[in-house]
Parts: C-alpha cells; structure tokens; sequence
C-alpha cells in the first residue's frame, strides 16, 4: 500500500519508454498525468470538503444541515454546482470587463499551484522544489492580487471596500506568516518541504516551535479570509464583498478556490508542523489525508464559534502582537540552536 | 492629516444587517463614518390611516403586525388603550394570560435582538442558538392563538379564548429553562474577547443624550436609567409582580446587549408567578358587539414594548370607528440616535449600532 | 427644578400666561390648551421649570376647520404626565419647531408634516419621512381621496 502511487507512476514512466518516447517526455507526460490527477482530487474533494462543513456548523449549531439529496445529504453538493452552472452569468454593466473576468480564474489558478510542492506522500510531490516553502508563500500571496482584480473591476463600493480591506489583511498577515515558519526553517536547515518532513523523524514542530505554530495558524486564518477574519468577503456588512457582483460559475470559482487554499494551507501546516506525511502503521498518503483532515476541522470550528474581528482590531493584532511574537521566535529559536550546538547535543 | 474623498455607501434598504427595509446611507471617510442619513418608509403600510376606517375591533390584527417580533405587545398596547377609552374592565384570568403572552413576546423579542446582533457580528452561531430558543415561544403561541407570528390572540376585553391544557406546562418548562438559555448566550459570546472588543466602547449614548431624543426600552436603560413603564406607571396588573429592572451605565453596545439577556430572567420571573397565581374565571369580558366611545373622548396609553416606549393616542367622535390614531413606536423614535452614535466609529460600528438598537422596521414605518 | 405637584403647576403657569393658556382635565391627563405664540415658551418652562424631560408623543389631529398639534409630556424623575395642545387654523397650518427644546421632537414633526401637512417653524430638515419625496397630498387629513392613483 504504502508505494502504490509512487509505483504507478515508476510503471507509468516504463510503460512510456517502452512504447519509444526519449524519458524527458516521459516526464512531461507524467507531469501532466500528476496535474490532471491534483485538480480531479482537489475538485472532488472540495464536494466532500463542502458537504462536510455545512454538516459540522450544523452540528455545531443544533440543525440537521443537507439531508435531502443521497444518504446525509451528501449530493447535495453536487446538486448545487449543477445549479450554479446552469445560473445566469451576469456581468455589470459599468464592470470593467476584462479584470472582472479574468479575476476568478486568476484566483483558481494560483490556489490549485499552490499544491505543486505539497508532499502528498513519501516521494509524492508534482515537483520536489528546493525552494518549496518559498514557493508556496509566495503563491498564497498572489491570491491577494485576484481578490483587488475582482474588487476594482466590480465597480461596486462594496467590492471595492472588500478587495481594498483583503490587500491590507493580506499583506499584514504574510509578515507573521513567513516568520513563523522561518524558525522551522532554521531547525530543519532547508526550504525544502520533503526534507522538512524528514527533519521531523523524532519529534513535530508543533512540540518544538509551539509559538510559532499559533501564530502561523492565526495568520494563515487571515490569509485564508476565513472567520472570525473574514473582512474581505464579511457577508453581513459587505454583502459579499469582493464577490457581491459575481453570479454562478464566476462565483462558484472564487467559492472553489477558497476551499482549494483551505485545503492547501491546512495540508502545508500538516507538513510543516505536524510531521507531514509520516505516522505509523498507515501509508504515507493517507496520514498526510488524516492530518490534513484534522487542521481543516480546527479551521470549521474557529470559525463557527467566533465572531467576526474589527478591520482596525485586525490590523493592530497582526502588527502589535503577531509580528512582534513571530520575530521573539526566530530569536528564541537562533538561541536554542546556538545553544545546542554550544552543547554539543546536535 | 490625508485628505481623502468622503463618499456615500447605502446600507440597505436591502442590506443582510438592517433588521428589514431600513435604509442607513453611511457618509464614509475611508472607513470612519461622518455621519448616517437613515431614510425611512420603505414598508410604510398607512396604518394610522387604515385605523380610521376600521372599527376598533377590525384593528386589532393590524397592531399584531406593527412589531411582528413580539406580537402580543402592541396588540396588547391597543386594546388596554381601547379598553380604556370605553372603560372595560378585564376579567382576572385574562390579565394573567395577557402578561404571560406579552412577557414571552417580550422574550421572542429579545431572542431575536440577541441572536441577530449574533449573526450581525458574524458570529453565526449564535443566531441559531437563538433561533432554536424561540422556536418553543411560536409552539405555545401557536397554542393559544392559532397562529406562530401574528396570533392576535389578545383581543378588546380580554383574551380570544381559554388557554388549552397543554399551555401551562410548556410555559412553566420554557420559563424553567430560561437560566440555562442565558448562560448559553453568555458563553457563547458575552464573554469572547473579540465580541467585547466590538462592543465595549462602541456606539455610546449617554444618559442626558438618550433622555432628548426620547429612547426608551433597554436602550435607555443601558445608558442609566432605570426606567420602565411596567414600574413607572403599571398598566394591566404588572403593580402586583415582583421583579427587578436591570440598568447599566455605559450607555454602549455592549450594555444595550446585556440588558436584553438580563431582561430574559426579569420576563422569566413575572411569567413564574403569572403562573403561580393564575385565578380560575371567565378570560373575555361582556362586550356589546358595537364598540363606541363617547364623542371628544381620548387616550394616549402606552405600555413597556420590548422595544420601549409603545404608546396609541386614541381620538374617538363617537363613531365605532376611532376618529384618529397614532402610534407612538419605539423604533421610530429609538433609530433617531442612531447618527448621533454612529459618528467617528468605523463602518462595523454601524451594523453593530443597528443590531444593538435593535430597531423594527414594521413598527418604525407603520 | 422645585419640588411642586400637578396642581400648582398649573396655577403658576395660568397665572404666567394668563390667557392664552386654558387648562382641562380628562379622566387620563391635564391637558394645557395653549396658545401656538406661546408654545415654545410653556413647553421650556415645562421642560427646565418642571422637568419634563421626556417628550413621549408628538401628535395631531384633523377637526376640519383646524388642526390640533397634541404633544404628551413626561417627567421621568417625577413620574408626572401632561398633555398639551394647540390648535391652529388649516389655512396657516404652522407651528413653532420644538427641536431646540427636545431633539426628539425631529422625525416627530417630520412625519406629522409627512402625514397630515402641518409645517415646523425652525425645523432644520422639514421633509417628508415616510412617504416617497414626490409624494403629493397628506393622507392623514380627512379631506384626502383615497383610492387607486
């Protein structure tokens, strides 16, 4: 169990030479068999993903939640993109037409690239990058750039109101953000995401950067857009915010979307934090799966039970308390290092 | 200082946060607000005109839709006033029914006002909480009247008709469970750090403030004073109950929501010994079938809505039809400060201004 | 503010505004008939004098040749009530602005203006607050047609 993709693809790769393509194709093919494989799981997952937290809040709020469609409801999802696909697609008038279209792809896009240097398993990844950590950072962050496309190109207060709070959440947050994984960084020595599974062989990060694990899930709930820091989208003083002038499809992506970072991020903070995709007795895929699984709940039920934060409340947490925490981590981690080096324990 | 442009943002009148088809258009500098223009009348239904060409029975379903979050309020506002004008006197039992169902329409009430400014602050939860609460209230009223929202179950002279069996115990589990609901309320959000960070300090009305522009109802107690009409001047039997009004003194959000899940218990409280001393009897007086006031006769009655201050001025030309009526709503009155508080706060302030002022449009634009 | 009952209020008030001040009495409130010149200085004295601080109700009533403007007065430190009335003719139908004395009175006399048409003098913002702005007619007069338009 625990090689069987790696070993689908090793025969995939085979398969491919035999039939008289040079292995750099082979690799090509591969690449895109990978990718086709990322977005069909990412989309029937997010179905699942969808389905599931409607049933949680409902749990969480004494309803029944979807019930109708399939055996707890669980089509009811589906039933619903049929209906957002058959929905009219309206464009305002004064939109400004290219940005307004191109926003909602953008933002897919960036979300879906995201899982590129995700270790999905021991050897799974699309791309075993270096850099991976960067990476991934730096794409999260492009995200912000679809959400002021879709604000500004609405031509609507408040869309306009919407993108302009999510860029100034948006880039407050990366600060914190990037800092709390620097420490895992020092003690890992690499950006590389596989190896800093590797480096959590004995004992998570989570035990051994605990502060730096709360202010990366604080921020990452920022960055996410997700209660109780949902500013951008902010529903019952926005209306919607960036996305009040999208309908259907349009709609449904910046939905789907936020569902693919969600997912994104929590499997990143598996990795990073909670020892990837290692554990015992399972295979490897199906513990990151677990994990993944695990954080993505923690997101429901902060964000269930939490009212909404202030704008001006959001911004002073991140540049008082998180950025300065974040920064007291790197400088505890320097020392302990520094320190255990000094003592010659590693 | 930057200069930036102010620009106008409209918050309704369709809005989620504006509590129906109130229209708050927010003159903005960036994210602070200069100042709000409310613009009202968006369900203005005439009812003070309607009155005047129905006889005073024909009004009384029209009341039950003025504050259709509490039902029973103004209907039982307008028929003690009506009673009044033509002095009927209410058999016993019918009081005591009246100040249960008036008492849990106060409670639907606040459970509204509690779980909207829930969901107004994004805590979504909290509206179901609330939600689930009042769903036992709308059973019991559905007892009595025969209908969940607009039961008109209050009529001139006394009460549409005897409570079933069922009645009493569903109250008495309702008003037994009314402590653990508040505690529910509390710790779900009273408690939470960022709910008081959005609440404490915001949207301050201050004592001498809220006394000019006529606030009433737990508006008015949250900015300090204590007053209420069921103590102030009793109406109905309320001088013969025990029971405490609850008053603070910041005059902010974070008061005006207190005193409503403080208010829970006090309602809680009158409801229990409604029903420890409920007398056997007769719930409708005699009444002849024409009701007529004497010409020149007029009544200004008011009563303690859950909103505050529900008044009906009464002029009767000694038709069977009142010559003129008007309704003093507390709404009305109550979102006139809602500029006045909202000024220099930023534009969450605002929907939490609304949510804790807790207006209703039915009543407000009549 | 001294501490003075009901009663003698209004003798002091009658004997201050000799004529145009009438008092009744109805089985529910006292009801000072006052003269419209002198409105806005009863109800000061009643506010500052008296303490009648709370402006409950601002009301009127269409009697054909003449409108009644009916304000209903409450003290909330002394729990007393009083209702006063003016009457002015349907030909001028204006009054004396209450909004310096007791901001309330705003949206009150807005909406009196809205429904029945009766003009504040001094009101800052005299439009209509129910009602559509091109709204024509004031529906609370007995002389409006009603009926589809």
């Amino acid at each position: 169990m625990e090689h069987l993709f790696t070993n689908l693809a090793t025969a995939l790769t085979g398969w491919m030479i035999t039939l008289g393509l040079s292995p750099v194709w082979a690799d090509v093919i591969l690449l895109l068999v990978k990718w086709i494989i990322i977005i069909t799981i990412i989309t029937l997952n997010i179905i699942i993903l969808i389905w599931l937290e409607r049933k949680v809040s409902a749990f969480f709020q004494e309803r029944l939640g979807p019930n109708r469609l399939g055996p707890f409801g669980i089509f009811q999802t589906i039933a619903d993109a049929i209906k957002l696909l058959t929905k009219e697609d309206i464009v305002p008038s004064a939109a400004d037409k290219l940005i307004f279209k191109t926003a909602p792809m953008f933002f897919i896009v960036v979300a879906v690239m995201l899982y590129t240097v995700i270790p999905m398993g021991q050897g799974m990844e699309v791309i075993n990058l270096n850099i991976g950590l960067l990476f991934f950072i730096s794409m999260g962050s492009l995200s912000t750039i679809a959400l002021l496309m879709a604000g500004w190109g609405s031509d609507n207060k408040w869309s306009l109101m919407g993108a302009v709070r999510s860029v100034a959440q948006m880039i407050s947050y990366e600060i914190p953000l990037a800092f709390s994984l620097l420490g895992v960084v020092m003690i890992s020595g690499s950006l590389n995401l596989q190896d800093i599974v590797a480096a959590q062989d004995n004992i998570w990060f989570v035990i051994l950067q605990p502060i730096a694990f709360l202010t990366y899930f604080i921020a990452a709930t920022a960055e996410l857009n997700r209660g109780p820091f949902d500013m951008p989208e902010a529903e019952q003083e926005l209306t919607g915010g960036a996305y009040t002038e999208y309908t259907g499809m349009r709609w449904a992506l910046f939905f789907l979307a936020e569902y693919t970072n969600l997912v994104a991020v929590s499997a990143l903070m598996a990795t990073v934090f909670l020892g990837g995709w290692q554990g015992p007795w399972l295979p490897s895929w199906l513990w990151i799966i677990i994990k993944t699984y695990g954080v993505i709940l923690v997101f429901f039920w902060v964000k269930w039970t939490f009212p909404r934060i202030r704008m001006d409340h959001l911004m002073s947490f991140s540049w008082k308390v998180l950025v300065p925490v974040s920064l007291g981590n790197i400088l505890l981690t320097g020392a302990g290092i520094y320190f255990c080096q000094w003592m010659g324990w590693c | 200082m930057m200069q930036s442009d102010i620009y106008n943002v409209n918050v309704g009148p369709i809005h989620p946060s504006t509590h129906g088809g109130l229209h708050a258009e927010a003159v903005m500098d960036g994210e602070i607000i200069q100042d709000v223009i409310v613009h009202l009348g968006y369900v203005h239904r005439s009812v003070e005109k309607i009155a005047e060409s129905k006889t005073y029975q024909q009004f009384v379903p029209y009341t039950a839709r003025l504050d259709y979050l509490a039902t029973n309020l103004p209907v039982l506002g307008y028929c003690q006033a009506v009673e009044k004008l033509l002095g009927i006197e209410v058999p016993e039992r019918a009081e005591y029914i009246r100040i249960i169902m008036a008492e849990l329409s106060r409670i639907a009430s606040h459970q509204i006002a509690i779980s909207a400014t829930g969901i107004d602050l994004g805590a979504t939860t909290g509206l179901m909480y609330g939600m689930r609460d009042r769903e036992r209230i709308m059973n019991i009223f559905e007892m009595t009247g025969g209908q969940r929202l607009l039961s008109s179950y209050i009529r001139i002279g006394g009460v549409g008709a005897d409570i079933p069996d069922e009645f009493i115990p569903a109250v008495q589990s309702f008003v037994n469970d009314i402590p653990k609901m508040m505690d529910e309320y509390n710790g779900l959000m009273t408690g939470n750090e960022i709910w008081e960070a959005r609440m404490k300090g915001v949207g301050i009305l201050s004592k001498e403030d809220a006394v000019k522009y006529g606030v009433t109802g737990p508006n008015l107690r949250a900015s300090g004073i204590a007053y209420d009409i069921r103590k102030a001047e009793p109406y109905g039997i309320y001088d013969r109950f025990d029971f405490d009004i609850p008053a603070r003194s910041g005059g902010d959000s974070l008061d005006r929501w207190n005193i409503r899940i403080e208010e829970l218990g006090e309602s809680g409280r009158i409801i229990q010994q409604a029903l420890d001393n409920l007398p056997e009897g007769e719930v409708k007086a005699k009444i002849p079938k024409v009701l007529k006031a004497e010409a020149g006769t007029e009544v200004y009655h008011r009563i303690e809505s859950a909103k505050g201050e529900l008044g009906y001025y009464i002029v009767s030309d000694g038709g069977n039809k009142p010559y003129r009526l008007h309704v003093r709503a507390p709404s009305f009155i109550n979102l006139m400060v809602l500029p006045l508080v909202c000024r220099g706060g930023v534009f969450q302030d605002l929907i939490t201004n609304i949510a804790t002022l807790d207006p209703i449009l039915g009543e407000s634009d009549r | 503010m001294q501490e003075i009952n009901l009663e003698q209020m209004v003798q002091k008030l009658e004997e201050q505004l000799g004529d145009k001040l009438i008092t009744t009495r109805d089985q529910f409130f006292t009801v000072l008939n006052i003269d419209k010149m002198a409105l806005p200085t009863l109800m000061l004295k009643l506010r500052d004098d008296y303490g009648f601080n709370h402006l409950a109700n601002l009301s009127s009533v269409d009697y054909g040749e003449e409108f009644e403007v009916v304000y209903h007065l409450y003290s909330i430190p002394a729990n007393d009530k009083v209702c006063v009335k003016t009457r002015i003719p349907r030909i001028s139908a204006e009054v004396d602005s209450l909004i310096d004395i007791w901001p309330t009175a705003d949206w009150q006399e807005r909406e009196v203006y809205d429904l029945m048409g009766i003009k504040f003098k001094g009101h800052p913002n005299l439009i209509r607050v129910l009602l559509p702005d091109d709204f024509v007619g004031h529906p609370l007069r007995k002389d409006f047609v009603m009926g589809g338009r």
